[in-house]
């Protein structure tokens, strides 16, 4: 596997990622499992590692196929080449909007869009609630489980995060912490 | 927006800085990075407000790219340029890079550890707490009007109960946009 092999797949996977880091997965399988360098139970390893560690997932698929295939340089390659389509795309949209920030068609658009956004957010907000809270546990309706243990540390920690407004991420490791002991 | 003062070089190093932080934060998913970068660009720093966040979150959802990336290059290039963008992309890869080739280097089995994944039981809740808190808080500044209110039920309901791809949605939702200038435009005429 050359580098510039490595640095031409992940560039392609960057440019059809379209929606978020997960509709990377089926492209990554695809060209990593269907092209024959890693094996399925490889990738599922991967994937677990990249889910649990700090980054976006994607970014941390390309620099673990990358390093995999090539050691550190391919690392690299693989990352920027992950990187590249977006940074091209969202340099020429930025330089666009700052010259037609004021036109009342691109403020239009905009304006919808917020909104829209908000219910996105809100519906991978659901997603996270699904998989974190109402996976396993006890039988809710339609099908819906509670896993107690797991409602109550969010609602202590929800009550934690508007009483004291502690920076997410110390939220989140607090999550962690009291994981390591109540599951 | 309230652009950051000071040299060239020493926007960049706080681009860096800042995003580095994002990337070395953004445990459990992408979609953690949205409050983090909150967190530290509007609430903290007032580079942004709420309104361009939102901005640059759909216009990455619908551009091809991952969209801490996207949004990465965004907020960077708005604040210093093309080497703006580059340098806040550049600080968001870097801890995953340093982390992953850790890992793969020396621990491969890092997840299989039944503490890890009792923590990641436990993070999971956490950014579920923290993501909730931040739809709230966005609700309540960004739906102001019947218009904002359905085409936010709309995204909410496609995505989740007909499994849409925000592109889709995204697009529609700009059509939407257009029309409606278009609309207000015949009707001042």
């Amino acid at each position: 596997m050359s580098l510039l092999t490595l640095f031409v797949t992940f560039f392609r996977v960057g440019l059809f990622t379209i929606g978020g880091g997960l509709a990377a997965l089926p492209l990554l399988h695809d060209e990593m499992v269907g092209g024959g360098w890693i094996v399925e139970e490889r990738f599922v390893d991967m994937l677990a590692v990249s889910q649990s560690t700090p980054g976006p997932i994607g970014i941390n698929m390309a620099t673990y196929v990358g390093y995999t295939t090539a050691a550190v340089p391919g690392a690299l390659v693989a990352t920027l080449g992950m990187v590249t389509p977006s940074v091209i795309i969202i340099l020429l949209i930025a330089k666009f909007m700052q010259n037609f920030a004021g036109d009342p068609r691109v403020v239009s658009v905009l304006g919808c869009l917020r909104p829209t956004a908000v219910g996105l957010i809100g519906a991978a907000c659901c997603f996270v609630l699904v998989r974190s809270v109402f996976a396993t546990g006890i039988p809710l309706f339609g099908g819906l489980q509670v896993d107690a243990t797991a409602a109550i540390l969010g609602l202590v920690l929800t009550a934690v995060r508007y009483r004291t407004k502690l920076h997410p991420i110390l939220i989140i490791l607090a999550g962690g912490l009291v994981g390591m002991v109540v599951f | 927006m309230a652009n950051h003062t000071g040299s060239l070089p020493s926007r960049l190093w706080s681009l860096f800085r800042i995003f580095f932080h994002i990337g070395l934060c953004s445990i459990g998913g992408g979609y953690v990075m949205l409050p983090m970068l909150r967190e530290e660009m509007v609430s903290k720093r007032a580079w942004v407000t709420d309104e361009r966040l939102l901005d640059y979150y759909s216009i990455g959802q619908a551009t091809p790219g991952i969209i801490a990336i996207n949004t990465a290059t965004f907020v960077g290039y708005g604040q210093a340029g093309v080497l703006g963008g580059v340098t806040a992309t550049v600080g968001m890869v870097a801890p995953s890079l340093i982390i992953i080739t850790v890992i793969a280097a020396f621990f491969q089995h890092f997840y299989d550890v039944a503490l890890v994944q009792s923590a990641f039981r436990g993070i999971r809740v956490g950014v579920a707490v923290v993501l909730a808190a931040m739809v709230v808080e966005l609700a309540r500044k960004n739906l102001k009007d019947v218009l904002g209110w359905s085409l936010c039920l709309a995204a909410f309901g496609l995505i989740l109960v007909a499994r849409v791809s925000p592109v889709p949605i995204i697009l529609a939702a700009a059509a939407v946009g257009l029309c409606r200038h278009e609309l207000k435009r015949r009707s001042q005429s």
